[in-house]
């Protein structure tokens, strides 16, 4: 890659916050560190894992709200996370954190256990019981 | 307490903590150096590690290898220790900045709180620096940000306990002892036929040029095998692994290039410098396979069969390519 032709496609993902380095030949073939605020062909994939991400938390909104399961399906999939990492977040079992999907299991969760999850998914219990 | 110690931004945390804190202790080392010496360069394509719900590939070593590399090769000994309680963690680390030490830490990338939200994924072989403590805030040099950065202590608790894969477990390192006359002629040698070997030599079909084969005939399939949707989301993901933090563009293929360039300077040997042309032209093919990518997960739904043939056959071109580069790599000869 050409000095002159490191991206720089202004990232809103970046927020203006930092920049990346990025390796490439100046006009004497030297290599040298120049700093690209971002190319367009990654920044579409990564907006599309967001996306994805958003519209997986989204239909467990939906079966939320049909009662079909409990809130932590919600931010499970909000905070990118699957059982096992929970589980290891929250030291409560793989096979328990399962049963706490349902709403059934979930609406007689003490407050202990409700913490440990909030705790994990950083939000508070009442944010995670008036979903 | 803060440790005179100065931040130097670099593509890839792992190589420029190694830089960064090695050029504390007067060893001056550039970040390519790192990676080259340190056999950091590699391709694996791993479909049953889901991340996000789509298959991976990496481009570079297991995290942690290149510092174990490194620290051998160049003879510096490196002292390790990894915690169970996180009090502890915290109390050996104080105690060693008042050492006056600038301390490395392994941490998870999802709750650093100063990435932007596109580094926010729960990567945990992440690497920053430790250098010093005001009140509760902890000044951190994080080789990926531009500037000196800090954390408050129950934040760096978080990180330096993330759970999952790779799980640092509270784990720091800092140099200890180092040898007085580096022999980098060995070193840069030895990290050169490692890299030669990993590339050709393994023998199984996902790792190396043939791994990148490999991924090549599952790029024709996807279309057909996961539809149109599914087949863009595990583009885009691919592209995000080969450009993603850190790999200063085109899949590391860039920083290892700009090694190369500055080996052959080192060691006065021309053919270093043509192979590093050579390697740069990798790098802008892998470049261009990201541009064809592109094309198909930017407007998802008219992703045609022909598109993914030509995402195919620039990766057995850079596939043959590399073969080429390695194959002459390992032919080298350093008298």
């Amino acid at each position: 890659m050409k000095k002159d032709n490191v991206p720089q496609d202004d990232s809103l993902l970046l927020e203006g916050n930092t920049r990346e380095i990025c390796y490439a030949v100046d006009e004497n073939g030297k290599y040298v560190k120049v700093l690209s605020t971002g190319w367009e062909p990654k920044d579409i994939a990564l907006r599309q894992a967001l996306d994805f991400i958003e519209e997986r938390a989204n239909k467990s909104k939906e079966k939320i709200a049909n009662n079909q399961l409990s809130p932590i399906a919600y931010y499970l999939e909000k905070r990118v996370m699957d059982i096992k990492l929970l589980s290891q977040y929250t030291h409560i079992l793989r096979w328990r954190v399962k049963r706490h999907l349902k709403p059934r299991v979930f609406k007689k969760l003490s407050r202990e256990i409700l913490k440990k999850y909030a705790d994990a998914f950083e939000i508070t219990v009442d944010e995670l019981l008036n979903f | 307490m803060e440790v005179d110690f100065q931040h130097c931004q670099s593509a890839h945390c792992e190589n420029g903590v190694i830089s960064n804190l090695l050029r504390h202790h007067n060893i001056h080392i550039s970040e390519p150096m790192v990676f080259g010496i340190g056999s950091g360069l590699f391709y694996v394509y791993l479909p049953f590690i889901k991340i996000n719900h789509a298959p991976t590939a990496s481009f570079r070593i297991l995290p942690g290898v290149i510092f174990k590399r490194i620290a051998s090769r160049l003879k510096i000994k490196i002292k390790r220790k990894k915690f169970t309680s996180k009090k502890k963690a915290m109390k050996a680390l104080d105690k060693i900045l008042e050492t006056g030490q600038p301390v490395g830490l392994q941490v998870g990338a999802y709750h650093l709180s100063y990435f932007p939200p596109a580094y926010r994924f729960h990567f945990n072989a992440h690497n920053v620096v430790v250098y010093g403590k005001k009140d509760d805030q902890y000044l951190i040099s994080d080789p990926v940000m531009e500037h000196p950065t800090s954390l408050t202590s129950e934040e760096l608790v978080r990180v330096r306990f993330a759970k999952g894969a790779f799980a640092p477990n509270g784990h720091m390192y800092y140099p200890v002892s180092f040898q007085e006359e580096i022999d980098f002629k060995t070193a840069i040698k030895k990290g050169i036929k490692k890299t030669c070997r990993e590339m050709l030599k393994i023998p199984i079909p996902i790792i190396g040029v043939r791994g990148i084969r490999f991924f090549s005939k599952q790029v024709k399939n996807w279309l057909s095998k996961h539809g149109s949707k599914k087949a863009a989301l595990y583009l885009g993901q691919m592209v995000r692994m080969q450009e993603e933090i850190g790999t200063g563009g085109g899949g590391f293929r860039f920083i290892y290039a700009a090694f190369l360039q500055e080996a052959g300077e080192f060691l006065k040997m021309k053919r270093l410098d043509d192979l590093s042309e050579e390697m740069t032209q990798a790098g802008d093919l892998w470049r261009e396979f990201a541009i064809t990518a592109a094309r198909i997960y930017k407007k998802r739904c008219s992703a045609d069969q022909q598109t993914f043939d030509q995402a195919a056959d620039k990766l057995l071109t850079i596939a043959d390519r590399e073969e080429a580069i390695f194959k002459k790599m390992a032919e080298l000869r350093f008298d």
